[in-house]
């Protein structure tokens, strides 16, 4: 019989109104690199959650090394050898890499004083024998994503964790870093290491894994080996039907220009550099312009500038033939839409009801607020009804739902409901698919495709290359907050974009 | 589950209701706990006089004119209350309540008895001075950064010391005591009207429109919070600032006006209570006033509801004043506030109350999706 590291036989739990996992078995071999594949809302988490002791499920079983275990928490899980790279980074920003590593097991003498020379040469040791290059004095703030990354996996590595679980690991990662983790976890597999990697990227998936589980709707699919299966199939698996991974669009017919932004600076928040440098650029009627680049690179600061959240330290902003460099935001939002990066942070009032939350760019309009300032909740309600229908967003409770208790994919589409549904002259769109399973994304690319369709002019920044070459009419690139090339998606390859994004290339762009 | 069966325990109303009764019920048992540590013999008087209060006398004519003067003393509670409340609601913290009131009992009184105003200019200029006291808050909170909370201690002892020197002007102050001069006798326009209010309460003087006033602001903050577009944007900007900035809501106005209403919503109760003529500012006082502290317990026994403060602002001072009964030859005079503090406290686990409510229900609730799942697969189909 094969070993098996973690076996998850039969897995139910249950939630009121819903089956979250419904009887799911995970087999994980020792050794192999096995893929956890499933939209958002697949039951993905719920079965990490199930393997960390978070949830304790109705029915099933779970083994450790062929032995029964019992992980009524996730210090058990610890114990146990499992380890786990969040999505979002646990770390601590203001300690170094080594203060994180070490953290929660401080090498300790008998006076409790930390022994940190110890710690720092095994960690030196692990992280030349895997290939994790840290600077184990840097600040966590100070240093990039993927070295944050690299930290996080030294820290399962030093509590001698044999199971290892990625929670969708490239997300936050260049084409570059990710090649280089691909690697990283093939060298970890090689060692003996058994490796759960939870994504929906088919590529990824189709690179690294020597196995793969798909999950749907909170079934079990099935497992497959990825020498015998295609990206068609696995996404056939993962959405029920067959899903077009080009995106479909005419060729654009661009039309007068709706925004021209010259000569823009803003300052940044973090370093003394301005984050955005003397960019100018238009966005046309009828195109689909995207700021391709890696994270951090000024995307943000340009969105801010643009949609008045930050003001400008130098240049002017022209939107429908309007200067609007200092017009305040809600006369900016009367013609610009603006789908923002964040959708926690701006997108939503997480705290108010879904229908509060469709009417947040519009509750002050007569149609929704009488001559006395009182709100017409009959109104509101039925708006958000008509959005929660046309939009298909999902919810337990309808319009009265809590945002907070909505899943990220559904947050998202009420945030492109509500931001579509004004009807501007502008969309920006900052990552709207980010974490967002195929499905979902499919709909959305429709849905700004359809915009642009219907002649509106659409700023689009993505840190996903796919996005960039699928929807983009025209793609400018930007790195340490210049625009650095232009191109014409069907002239260019990932490749030559890859090379401008890291700042190996530059052209100058005609403005 | 569109369909749900009725259940009280699941209204949120009522699930405020229960777990502020909690808080009470524990409060008043620690108290009774440490009464009998104190001196077991008249720990169960000591408490039935708490809770008593104006229950202890045995006319009803006696007992209507207490409860006359315990709702006299409720109004400006609950204003302190609805104070802190409302800036809650927009996601602060406004322990410079108690300050706000001092002010507004400072302007209130100067206006009455120095420029003999009438009664409602005393109080509009106690809202202002509220409001004022306020906005240096919000201010601070909005242009420096400065956490209103500690703005808002600060202010409470600069405002104190204020009051009591501007109160103990010649012609406020009475040379003979260390109070002000009576408003009764004095000037007279200052007193609130009391629209035959007093006949309900056996010709209590001080019972005035100061009741009704304070629990029409309670329902208009209500409606504000509620109802309105300008609540819709502040509670948004309380909930989530960014949010706010993003959606062209001008979130530091926003930030300052709350302030300000919080301030004069503070600044009014104390008018409400000295323009009953019920009692006069001690200007010697050296700490400040409870009234706007215990408005932040309030606040939170009525689970942040305006509605709910009105049953707790009217509870705290019942208690209050019934410890002003407690037998003073067994236990010192101070064993009131400390069972109030005691059930103020408590307050503070309102929310914990309620959390652990839900998801004892939640837990059943998933039980009983899991048996009628399993029933559902145990039938042939």
């Amino acid at each position: 019989m094969e070993q098996y590291a973690v076996e998850m036989l039969h897995i139910t739990k249950r939630f009121p109104g819903i089956i979250a996992n419904d009887d799911i078995t995970l087999q994980l071999k020792k050794g192999e690199i096995h893929a956890l594949l499933g939209e958002n809302g697949a039951g993905k988490s719920t079965l990490m959650s199930v393997l960390f002791g978070l949830y304790t499920p109705e029915e099933g079983e779970i083994r450790i090394n062929g032995k029964n275990a019992k992980i009524k928490n996730p210090n058990d899980a610890n114990d146990l050898g499992i380890g786990m790279v969040h999505q979002h980074f646990k770390l601590v920003e203001c300690f170094t890499v080594l203060d994180n590593i070490i953290m929660g097991v401080e090498p300790v003498n008998r006076l409790t004083f930390l022994q940190k020379k110890q710690a720092r040469e095994k960690i030196m040791e692990m992280s030349k024998k895997w290939g994790l290059h840290v600077n184990p004095d840097a600040l966590i703030s100070d240093i990039t994503v993927g070295m944050q990354q690299r930290t996080e996996i030294l820290k399962m590595l030093y509590r001698e964790n044999d199971i290892l679980i990625f929670d969708e690991p490239t997300a936050v990662l260049t084409p570059q870093e990710i090649e280089e983790l691909m690697q990283i976890m093939k060298n970890l597999a090689a060692e003996g290491k058994s490796i759960l990697f939870i994504s929906h990227k088919l590529n990824e998936i189709m690179a690294v894994a020597d196995r793969c589980s798909v999950l749907r709707k909170g079934k079990y699919i099935g497992t497959v080996d990825i020498k015998d299966t295609t990206k068609a199939e696995l996404s056939r698996m993962m959405v029920g039907r067959d899903v077009k991974f080009a995106v479909d669009k005419e060729e654009s017919v661009p039309g007068e220009e709706i925004l021209r932004v010259e000569q823009m600076s803003v300052a940044s928040n973090e370093h003394s550099k301005d984050a955005v440098r003397n960019v100018s650029f238009s966005v046309r009627r009828g195109e689909i312009v995207c700021i391709a680049g890696i994270d951090g690179n000024g995307q943000s600061e340009l969105v801010y500038g643009i949609t008045g959240l930050a003001p400008l330290k130098s240049g002017s902003i022209t939107l429908c033939g309007q200067n609007i460099t200092k017009a305040p935001i809600r006369q900016r939002a009367g013609v610009m839409s603006h789908i923002p990066e964040d959708r926690h942070k701006h997108g939503l009032v997480l705290d108010y009801p879904l229908e509060d939350n469709m009417v947040l760019q519009r509750y002050f309009e007569p149609r929704f607020t009488n001559k006395m300032g009182f709100l017409k909740r009959r109104e509101i309600r039925a708006y958000a009804d008509k959005l929660i229908e046309q939009y298909d967003v999902r919810s337990g409770q309808g319009a009265i739902t809590i945002a907070r208790s909505m899943s990220g994919g559904n947050q998202q589409k009420a945030i492109i409901a509500r931001e579509i549904d004004k009807n501007p002259e502008l969309l920006v769109a900052v990552q709207p698919t980010r974490g967002l399973d195929v499905g979902a994304i499919e709909y959305i690319h429709k849905q700004i495709v359809a915009q642009r369709d219907a002649g509106k002019a659409v700023l689009l920044v993505s840190l996903e290359l796919d996005e960039v070459m699928n929807v983009s009419d025209r793609i400018l690139v930007m790195y340490e907050g210049e625009i650095v090339g232009e191109f014409d998606p069907k002239q260019v390859t990932v490749e030559e974009l890859g090379l401008y994004m890291a700042g190996a290339k530059r052209e100058a762009v005609k403005q | 589950m569109n369909k749900k069966r009725f259940s009280p325990l699941r209204n949120e109303g009522v699930q405020m209701l229960l777990a502020s009764l909690l808080c009470i019920l524990g409060g008043l048992l620690i108290g009774f706990v440490v009464l009998l540590i104190i001196e077991p013999s008249g720990a169960f008087e000591a408490i039935i006089a708490i809770l008593k209060n104006f229950f202890r006398f045995s006319r009803v004519n006696q007992r209507l004119k207490y409860l006359g003067q315990t709702l006299v003393r409720t109004a400006p509670l609950l204003m302190c209350s609805l104070s802190v409340l409302f800036a809650y609601k927009v996601g602060m913290f406004n322990i410079g309540a108690a300050g706000q009131y001092v002010a507004g009992a400072c302007a209130t009184l100067f206006c009455a008895l120095y420029l003999k105003m009438p009664w409602w200019a005393c109080m509009m200029a106690a809202m202002a001075a509220g409001a004022l006291l306020g906005a240096i808050s919000g201010a601070l909170k909005t242009f420096r950064n400065v956490n209103v909370v500690i703005s808002g201690i600060m202010l409470n002892w600069i405002m104190l010391y204020v009051t009591n020197t501007v109160l103990s002007l010649p012609g406020i102050k009475n040379p003979m005591s260390p109070y002000t001069i009576q408003i009764r006798g004095n000037s007279p326009t200052a007193l609130l009207p009391q629209m035959g209010l007093q006949k309900l309460f056996n010709n209590e003087k001080s019972v005035t429109i100061a009741i009704p006033i304070a629990i029409i602001m309670a329902i208009v903050v209500w409606v504000i919070l509620n109802k309105t577009k300008f609540g819709y944007e502040l509670k948004a900007t309380g909930y989530n600032y960014h949010a706010a900035k993003y959606c062209g809501m001008k979130e530091n106005r926003n930030i300052i006006l709350t302030m300000m209403i919080a301030g004069a919503l503070a600044g009014m109760g104390a008018s409400l209570l000295y323009l009953t003529g019920i009692e006069e500012w001690e200007t010697t006082i050296s700490s400040v006033p409870a009234m706007g502290f215990n408005g932040i317990a309030v606040a939170f026994l009525g689970g942040l509801s305006p509605i709910g403060s009105i049953l707790a602002a009217y509870f705290i001072q019942h208690i209050t004043l019934g410890g002003g009964n407690v037998d003073l030859s067994v236990y010192c005079a101070q064993i009131s506030s400390l069972i109030s503090s005691l059930i103020i406290f408590l307050c503070a686990f309102v929310g914990f109350f309620r959390l652990t409510m839900q998801n004892y229900l939640r837990k059943r609730d998933e039980a009983a999706a899991a048996k009628a799942q399993v029933k559902k697969g145990g039938r042939p189909s």
